[in-house]
């Protein structure tokens, strides 16, 4: 880890440790916008830490950024941190400029199609998106649209949309956004934008979230157990619970090994491997340890009193998000088997 | 609560330049072996194959250029490591030589026993055993009973270990002995030392077979056994600690999740170059743990690199490593359902029969998964 990693983790450790209280959750599960926390987390420079500094970032890597989306997970931040970052990516790489604020990305379902046009001298975006990142709260939407058979970046902003709300299971919005011929604030293209960019780098920063989930699940549950009685002794004096726990700890050490493995690519390169076998192996470890997390607690932690539930809704909410493991691993397994057998170590060796 | 300290790592370009020479030597020296030869791997003896190993320098690769060994990184010995057991090849004649006695005897031989020994596992020609357990302790090493008691100039040794794999194949078994009885203190007065297996007297090697009709397993009994006082290795009393380091040589390497890897192979050619969505979603998950794996052993190798001691990370990586290995044959025969064969049927049918009978093993050597978790749970402060 380097320097820069480590002031990241420690500044995301601070400020997440005073400012996101469960009551704060809780209000933003009710749909309060938390902005003032927003604020804070903007300007400790932890939204954009992987954009270049011309375009508005903080000149770091991908590398930097996972740091950041493990920290959020780890601490059920609800904001669109990973969101932001996927968006400013988007735009950055495309040649613009990044703004300040909240950013979503769409559309997130392989199903929808957005264009956008020329109307008179200015670009125009129309289509639907559904189940849009906290469509409702964002001030900027970035999306990847069509234009002629071309593959577009396009911003546009917040509240230009008709807005359906939804949630998902951890109540963070999920909105259906439609647009019909909404003015475009910029727009841009790029050789290496592909169809699939925006699925593959959701896919990936859930993946981050979902490890830095699993490490609060893995802590939260050695504390209750050190602290829990039955029978007369703690609880972590059982084998079964060491036992149990000790499987949730490898599947956690797991997870943080996928996820960076797919941010260092991501940061290489070619990331779309790595990015597969994250989504794969992180969500299958997310099911598991959100189980193991919930029979180490007991019935307490299955009540909405006791904080275990940010984090475990999250992490069955977001295994599903960008590709749930049965569709990655599909995707992967068909790009493998084209190749054949005699190629696949040299594969997992070259990467 | 301490954390995991898993950390990504890329190999230097000269370990993936000494990828490519392990991969043509194999490539030359195993053009015949079938499918379902080839997870027998570090069960596989072959000593001529270990001597043209050795010539290349592959073997004690870490080790002091003075003992032969050539002074290598462990990230180079790693990508020896993996290179010979994903193609495969049969490397038992050395490989416990070189995980875990030669180490054993860098750390704490005597210069004669390093002078003695290490020199000649590195050219091939000496192997070792293990001998650890006994009839009647497992993994609970501390309450073995085999006597060595001291006479004039060595020991006299009484009782029985199993388990010994290749014993009957190997020249020196390191065994651990019982040389004080300290009342309520198991751990204490038990020392380790280099038994000579074809040159002791008293010493029976009695065949154990597995349950597939293979012998790898013995039962070596000792009755009034001499042992020369210059066998014994590290001082008398400090086994327990000697062998808890021993056991974490054993627990780092990539052995620990690639016994299967052949099956995914010959998954590949069964399943052809489009499988179905079932067939398609099996392999992308297996490719997904193996990647995974891999870049955790990587990473245990790039600590012991740095001169750290990961026991907890290797345990977590044999934990999750041999569950891996041995869900492999479960989830093909799930998918495909074919019938396991032993020496009839196609290579898939038979290295599938193969696999079958040897994955309740996986998770059984090497210290049970059971012991590994009970590790992890100190580690994560619970006990």
């Amino acid at each position: 880890m380097d320097d820069l990693s480590g002031l990241l983790a420690d500044t995301c450790t601070r400020l997440f440790t005073d400012r996101v209280t469960p009551a704060l959750i809780e209000a933003t599960e009710k749909g309060k916008w938390p902005d003032d926390l927003w604020q804070a987390v903007e300007e400790g420079g932890l939204t954009l830490p992987q954009i270049p500094e011309q375009h508005g970032g903080a000149g770091g890597t991908w590398d930097h950024a996972q740091v950041v989306l493990s920290a959020a997970g780890r601490f059920a931040v609800p904001l669109p941190i990973a969101e932001t970052m996927v968006g400013a990516w988007l735009l950055s790489s495309a040649g613009l400029d990044v703004p300040m604020g909240p950013i979503t990305v769409a559309p997130t379902q392989p199903s929808d199609r957005l264009s956008i046009s020329r109307n008179g001298g200015a670009w125009a975006l129309s289509g639907t998106a559904a189940r849009v990142p906290w469509g409702r709260s964002a001030k900027h939407v970035v999306v990847l649209a069509e234009s002629g058979g071309k593959l577009m970046v396009a911003r546009v902003a917040g509240g230009a949309a008709k807005a359906e709300p939804d949630t998902n299971l951890a109540l963070e919005p999920r909105d259906t956004l439609t647009w019909s011929n909404a003015p475009v604030a910029a727009a841009g293209t790029s050789d290496s934008l592909q169809p699939d960019s925006l699925w593959l780098a959701g896919a990936m920063v859930r993946a981050a979230q979902m490890a830095g989930g699993l490490e609060f699940l893995l802590s939260q549950s050695v504390k209750y157990v050190s602290e829990r009685k039955q029978f007369g002794k703690p609880l972590s004096t059982f084998q079964v619970i060491q036992q149990n726990l000790a499987l949730l700890a490898g599947h956690t050490a797991a997870a943080g090994m996928a996820a960076q493995a797919a941010f260092h690519a991501m940061e290489k390169g070619d990331a779309s491997f790595e990015i597969a076998c994250a989504k794969i192996r992180v969500g299958e470890a997310a099911g598991l340890g959100a189980g193991i997390a919930h029979q180490a607690h007991g019935a307490i932690g299955f009540t909405y009193e006791h904080t275990l539930h940010f984090v475990t809704r999250r992490l069955w909410s977001w295994r599903a998000e960008f590709g749930a493991e049965g569709h990655w691993a599909e995707r992967l397994g068909r790009e493998v088997a084209a190749r054949g057998a005699q190629a696949l170590w040299t594969m997992l060796t070259s990467r | 609560m301490p954390t995991f300290n898993f950390e990504l790592h890329e190999l230097p370009p000269e370990a993936e330049m000494l990828r490519q020479e392990v991969r043509e030597f194999l490539r030359a020296e195993l053009p015949n072996l079938s499918a379902d030869e080839r997870p027998r791997t570090w069960g596989g003896h072959s000593p001529e194959f270990s001597k043209k190993l050795a010539a290349k320098g592959w073997i004690g690769m870490t080790w002091p250029k003075k003992y032969g060994g050539h002074e290598r990184s462990f990230l180079e010995r790693y990508v020896v490591l993996e290179e010979t057991l994903a193609a495969g090849a049969p490397v038992s004649f050395h490989w416990v030589a070189d995980r875990q006695s030669g180490p054993l005897l860098l750390r704490f031989g005597t210069e004669e026993q390093r002078q003695k020994f290490l020199p000649a596992i590195t050219r091939g020609e000496l192997s070792f055993a293990i001998g650890m357990s006994e009839p009647d302790s497992g993994s609970d090493l501390a309450s073995i009973r085999t006597r060595a008691e001291k006479v004039p100039g060595g020991y006299k040794v009484n009782g029985t270990k199993i388990w010994t794999s290749n014993a009957h194949l190997s020249d020196y078994a390191i065994s651990l002995f019982r040389t004080q009885v300290v009342p309520d203190k198991k751990h204490e007065g038990l020392s380790q030392f280099l038994v000579d297996l074809r040159n002791t007297k008293g010493i029976t090697i009695r065949p154990i077979y597995d349950l597939a009709g293979g012998h790898h397993f013995n039962e070596v009994h000792y009755e009034d056994a001499f042992v020369p006082e210059d066998a014994r290795v590290g001082k008398d009393g400090d086994g327990w600690k000697q062998v808890t380091t021993e056991l974490g040589f054993e627990r780092s390497g990539p052995e620990r999740y690639l016994s299967s890897i052949r099956l995914v192979l010959e998954l590949l050619n069964e399943v052809g170059k489009e499988p179905g969505e079932r067939a398609a979603v099996l392999v992308g998950r297996l490719t997904a743990h193996l990647n995974t794996l891999r870049q955790m052993s990587l990473s245990v190798a790039a600590m012991l690199q740095a001169g750290k001691s990961p026991n907890l990370e290797a345990s977590v990586v044999k934990d999750i490593g041999t569950t891996f290995e041995q869900e492999i044959p479960e989830l093909v025969h799930a998918l495909i359902g074919a019938e396991p064969h032993l020496h009839t049927g196609s290579e898939f049918e038979r290295t599938l029969g193969y696999l079958v009978q040897h994955a309740p093993s996986f998770s059984l050597r090497g210290g049970t998964r059971e012991i590994l978790r009970g590790i992890i749970a100190r580690g994560l402060g619970l006990r």
